[in-house]
């Protein structure tokens, strides 16, 4: 059900006299005021166009001083509120509120930025400060004077959730949220819910049985009157947006019907051995099984790429002989599900690293080496040796075993960089499930750190020590064979600065997590963004862990990063949480920063299309009327379509054109020649330079910020219109690449701003004059390094190079 | 009351820091290079202590051990920070160096390369000795390729027959190819792997030099260690040929069916692959390829093969130096190609092939003999 957005009338900027402007000059205590003449802004803001009263204060953002605004705002019948203090990214909130409060709409408060962005980074400059502050003041009441009520829309939302993922960060939310009364679909890709945690053998620190714990959630998800558990089923498809998917859902047929008891006769009669993939390939199962003794839902399925029956041909029947109830159907075709749900949970889990990959280590080619996945399923009760740690050269039990860490783990060159949370704990837990069957073992564990971080964890760790494991700090080198059939390391020990050179029944590889194999698959068909380690990206590391950049898409447990079983159900609980108050009302309002498309004006040509981020725009209709739409739900405000229109037709809502050429304008109303117009995005090189102004670096007084949502806004026509007024430079910055807070909108500034370096070379303009860079919000320094190499531009460019420029662009305000 | 520096060796630090060895910083002692270093396997000595020691400005690097490091490149290759010893080691070594401190035999060899331009202190005029009675041209433009021979094949008796087995599979398989006589001067990795990166770029842009002047765009060279500097160092210091080894042309010349080689006897060989064609370059198929090529010949692994294999000993200046004979990498790599039951050990680089040569005729159980690439193609050729 998707929610139209009418095409709006284009409303042009308010008539003159209907904008009366306040503006409020914060001292900030002596933080402003100590640098900046603050009376004399206000003196001069009191000049400006459509100001009717302009004020300085000593604290706007305390209680009195918001009282005196509402005040002012109520017996001045201002329209327009100009508050210039610290940066927007603290208090515009603050000033948006006590607007409301006082009748105002909130989208009618600007801010200039005079502190972290000027009285804390010129501290020893003060004319020059102030005359900053000025031109700071007067960028904020142009684009004030343009600035319109906006209205947040809302948006119905569904009251049903999917869960991508049957593990337990999957079987988590699916309860949580059932529970509080949506619907769950929940689709799993295997046979059986459970996933990693129905693999192991125990837990740590508690040493559970794993899937004694499990195994009541799974049945209770299973028998759950709103969870509908669709097993041999993935994500094909995601269309919509926040409140209002449609998810694609292929199912694969399982060949048996619902009447199935799971009484296993068919299996027994199948003719056909492989690999048993939940025990890791170490027993056999047949190709019509069940995946595990405890498989919810619990019933059998044919593996057609084993069966002997190919296509139609059904050359075997011994288990349709052999079925009682006759549930075996080979009739059953795949089919594709459309779910329409409000919101989505990702718990598609991790893979783990092959540590064939490390040829020292002999895996593969040695049969005693195995894995600590491996070791689960072997000293598992219901696994291939029933429980009994033995060798699979001899099926001998082990006398003495190692335990190898860090196997694809913080390794830059041939595993995965970081840490993989588990492996330290998993160990000891190992160690100690051998230590508690057969004390004589000796076990050897060969380590870079132990990382014994969580609760009960340091417990267990001393209670291996306390049983007698030993820790030996020195990775080894090599594991090579004996001729006895025993394994041999070699390494250093490095507390006692010794080679070691032990032998070894059984050597166990402490492997790492890393993201699935289809990650990249799951990423595209959901529109995430995937961090440096290859694992699904939360919005913020901080304060938005469960979040993802994507409106309405949640992650839970592995998929997001290794973790032990309780993050992932600490994780989990925490993303049905958040989906919940998503879909609680019912509805969500949508912050009106939104594209809007002007019919009159789009010519269809879909450009707009291609590099939106989220796939919020569609073309609709035929011919002369092909028209973009956007779907204002599924819109972020990044601005990039609006950058991109080449006719004008669409407009950045409380983001216009105009306000940008305003600014532009009262930017380089005096000295252009000596200052850079800087953009920088509201997510990370704002912030930098925010951070440049917290942390007190100083830097040359030349630049003058537009603040924009994403760098994806800003259009080459702005840069041009800067040099058309005699700017000495432009600076364009964003987040880096890979950090883009809109997916990867920056990557168009790239490409816009390549091209027009391009153009300045064919004009002969001095290419230093426009520069691109990106920071984080951290790199403060840089962005003042930044500004400093900025200032020799400045200083060097020529009258006869601005003139150039001014030329090369007077009058072209269409950019074209 | 004597004042003690409580890091003697901070300037060491800061030098091999700046001087391209920052990456010492991110070293977390986990004892992976310790346990893959082959001096461990002979003497009870921790490449991870001297790291610890020099992060720490404690020494570490000053010593005797900054000149046992053959510049193998297996502790590179398995570091998880990707701490780039063999840079760590080079930088401390240009500093030792320019101090004058370098070992005493290795004085020698810069002074043989000043003075002669070889590290042998052989003849400069006595650089064709290898090629007496074989049909070797001088190069001349237009010709397919330059043969770089290097001093190491020039001026040892023993290596000779390794130029002259290539000069031989060339003549037979149709390649024109030339030398340049006393015109080559050494490559310069020996100087190079000594610290003096002054006199490496003197000998290197003589060698640009004279490429340029006789109009040499292609280049085959005889050892690794040539083949490695004029492939990844010439080319920071001017426009260079192109550069191939030599097993690389041979495997070319095999797939296009151009060598002449005919049935022998059966022999059983087994390939040490040498560490600058191996771990430094990634050539591990082609010295293969050609092996397996010739009629008779069945090619063995030994237990540690290609990036895993195991050094001779003679690389990052150490054929210079001597080693006692309980320490020599080279007899246990002897052993290992008994092991194999092989009776060639097959390498193709002058260095591996002198020092595995040696331990065979002193350490072998049985008869092994040792031979290059070229040699065991060359006896087989139709003549």
């Amino acid at each position: 059900m998707a929610v139209e957005t009418p095409a709006a009338k284009p409303e042009g900027p308010p008539a003159p006299e209907e904008v009366r402007v306040g503006v409020y000059v914060c001292h900030c205590g002596l933080n402003i005021a100590g640098t900046v003449d603050c009376p004399a802004v206000a003196r001069f803001a009191g000049t400006l166009p459509n100001v009717v009263r302009a004020v300085d204060n000593r604290y706007m953002c305390s209680d009195p001083g918001q009282e005196m605004l509402k005040k002012e705002i109520k017996e001045h019948r201002l329209n327009r509120v100009v508050v210039a203090s610290c940066t927007p990214r603290l208090h515009e909130p603050t000033f948006r509120s006590a607007a409301e409060a006082a009748g105002l709409n909130r989208y009618l408060v600007e801010m200039a930025n005079i502190r972290e962005h000027c009285s804390w980074v010129h501290l020893r400059e003060k004319e020059d400060a102030t005359e900053k502050a000025k031109d700071l003041v007067r960028m904020a009441v142009s684009r004030a004077s343009l600035l319109r009520e906006q209205a947040e829309k809302t948006v119905p939302v569904r009251r049903s959730t999917l869960v991508i993922g049957g593990g337990v960060a999957g079987i988590q939310a699916a309860l949580d949220l059932a529970n509080a009364g949506y619907h769950v679909p929940l689709v799993e890709r295997q046979p059986s819910i459970g996933g990693r945690m129905a693999q192991i053998d125990k837990t740590f620190p508690t040493m559970d049985c794993s899937i004694c714990i499990l195994a009541p959630k799974m049945s209770e998800a299973g028998r759950h009157k709103d969870i509908e558990i669709l097993t041999n089923s993935e994500v094909a498809a995601v269309q919509g947006y926040v409140g209002n998917f449609t998810v694609t859902v292929h199912r694969t047929p399982r060949y048996v019907t619902k009447a199935c008891t799971a009484c296993g006769d068919c299996a027994r009669a199948c003719p056909v051995v492989a690999p048993n993939e939940f025990d890791m390939g170490l027993a056999a199962r047949k190709a019509i099984y069940t995946p595990f003794a405890q498989a919810v839902p619990s019933t059998y399925s044919i593996d057609r790429n084993l069966c002997l029956n190919k296509g139609h041909v059904i050359a075997c029947e011994r288990c349709v002989e052999a079925c009682q109830p006759k549930c075996i159907d080979w009739g059953q075709q795949p089919e594709d599900l459309q779910v329409e749900v409000g919101t989505i949970v990702v718990a598609t889990g991790a893979g783990t690293f092959d540590p064939a990959r490390l040829e020292e280590f002999g895996y593969r080619r040695l049969p005693d080496v195995i894995t600590t996945l491996e070791f689960e399923r072997l000293i598992n009760a219901g696994g291939p040796t029933r429980g009994h740690l033995v060798r699979l050269s001899d099926h001998q039990e082990p006398k003495r075993v190692a335990f190898v860490q860090c196997v694809g783990s913080r390794d830059l060159r041939r595993g995965n960089p970081y840490c993989s949370n588990i492996c330290c704990m998993e160990t000891v837990k190992d160690a100690l499930l051998i230590k508690e069957h057969w004390p004589d073992v000796a076990i050897d564990v060969y380590y870079m750190d132990i990382r014994a971080f969580g609760k009960g964890f340091e417990d267990l760790y001393r209670r291996a020590r306390e049983e007698g494991v030993r820790f030996i700090r020195g990775i080894p080198g090599e594991v090579t064979p004996n001729g006895d059939g025993s394994l041999r390391l070699v390494g250093e020990n490095t507390l006692l600065q010794e080679r070691y050179r032990e032998d070894y029944g059984m050597v166990i590889l402490s492997i790492g997590l890393e993201p699935q194999a289809d990650a990249t698959t799951v990423q595209r068909v959901l529109t995430l963004s995937r961090s440096a380690d290859g694992f699904f990206m939360e919005a913020h590391p901080k304060l938005q862990p469960v979040d993802t950049p994507t409106k309405g898409i949640f992650l839970a447990g592995t998929a997001e990063s290794p973790k032990d079983i309780r993050d992932s159900v600490t994780q989990a609980c925490a993303a049905a949480s958040r989906a919940n108050i998503l879909m609680a009302r019912g509805e969500i309002s949508v912050e009106a920063i939104t594209a809007l498309v002007h019919d009159e004006s789009c010519t269809g040509c879909g450009l707009c299309v291609k590099v939106c981020p989220y796939n919020a725009i569609r073309m609709e209709g035929e011919g002369k009327g092909r028209k973009a739409r956007v779907i204002e739900a599924a819109c972020a405000g990044c601005g990039t379509c609006g950058a991109e229109c080449m006719f004008d037709a669409i407009e950045m809502r409380h983001f216009t054109d105009a306000q940008v050429y305003a600014q532009i304008d009262a930017a380089t109303a005096e000295h252009a020649d000596r200052k850079v117009v800087t953009f920088a995005c509201n997510w990370c090189s704002y912030a930098g330079a925010d951070f440049a102004g917290v942390s007190r670096m100083q830097y040359p007084p030349n630049i003058r910020i537009i603040r924009t949502m994403c760098s994806g806004r800003v259009s080459p026509r702005f840069v041009r219109y800067a040099f058309s007024r005699g700017a000495a430079a432009v600076l364009v910055s964003g987040c880096h690449l890979k950090d883009c807070h809109y997916i990867n909108a920056n990557s168009q500034t790239q490409r816009r701003m390549e091209r027009l370096a391009e153009e300045l070379k064919r004009k002969k303009i001095d290419p230093r004059r426009l520069r691109l860079e990106w920071f984080t919000a951290a790199e403060g320094q840089k962005f003042a390094n930044t500004i400093k190499e900025m200032r020799e531009v400045v200083v060097s460019v020529t009258t006869d190079e601005i003139q150039r420029g001014v030329a090369a662009y007077r009058g072209r305000l269409d950019g074209r | 009351m004597a004042v003690e520096a409580l890091r003697p060796y901070d300037e060491l630090v800061d030098e091999i820091v700046r001087s391209g060895g920052a990456s010492l910083h991110l070293c977390y002692q986990c004892g992976v290079c310790t346990a893959t270093c082959p001096w461990s396997e002979v003497r009870d000595v921790s490449l991870r202590k001297m790291l610890r020691l020099a992060q720490l400005g404690l020494g570490g690097l000053e010593g005797d051990f900054l000149w046992l490091c053959t510049t193998c490149r297996a502790c590179v290759a398995r570091c998880p920070r990707g701490v780039d010893v063999i840079e760590v080691i080079s930088a401390a070594r240009r500093f030792v160096t320019g101090m004058g401190m370098e070992p005493g035999p290795l004085k020698t060899v810069r002074g043989h390369l000043s003075d002669v331009g070889n590290p042998w202190g052989g003849d400069r005029g006595e650089r064709l000795r290898w090629a007496e009675g074989l049909k070797v041209r001088p190069f001349k433009r237009g010709m397919d390729l330059l043969l770089f021979v290097g001093c190491t094949a020039a001026y040892d008796p023993r290596v000779r027959e390794v130029a002259r087995s290539i000069a031989r599979v060339l003549e037979a398989s149709g390649v024109t190819f030339g030398v340049l006589g006393n015109d080559e001067t050494c490559c310069g990795d020996p100087a190079l792997r000594i610290g003096d990166k002054d006199l490496f770029e003197a000998l290197a842009r003589q060698n640009l030099e004279t490429f340029r002047r006789r109009g040499v765009d292609r280049v085959v060279a005889v050892s690794p260690h040539s083949y490695n500097v004029l492939k990844k160092e010439y080319p920071k210091l001017g426009a260079a040929p192109e550069v191939e080894h030599y097993t690389q042309l041979l495997a070319r010349l095999v797939d296009e069916d151009r060598i002449p080689m005919r049935a022998g006897g059966g022999s059983v060989v087994t390939y040490h692959d040498p560490c600058y064609l191996g771990r430094h370059n990634g050539v591990y198929e082609e010295p293969r390829k050609v092996l397996e090529s010739v009629p008779g010949v069945t090619l063995e692994e030994m237990g540690r093969t290609k990036a895993n294999s195991l050094c001779c000993g003679g690389g990052g200046g150490r054929i210079f130096l001597e080693t006692p004979a309980n320490e020599r990498f080279s007899t246990i790599r002897v052993a290992e190609a008994e092991r194999t039951g092989a009776n060639v050990l097959c390498s193709a680089c002058p260095y591996c092939v002198l020092n595995l040569e040696d331990s065979a005729k002193t350490g072998a159980k049985g008869p092994l003999a040792v031979k290059d690439v070229a040699e065991v193609v060359a006896g087989a050729l139709v003549t």
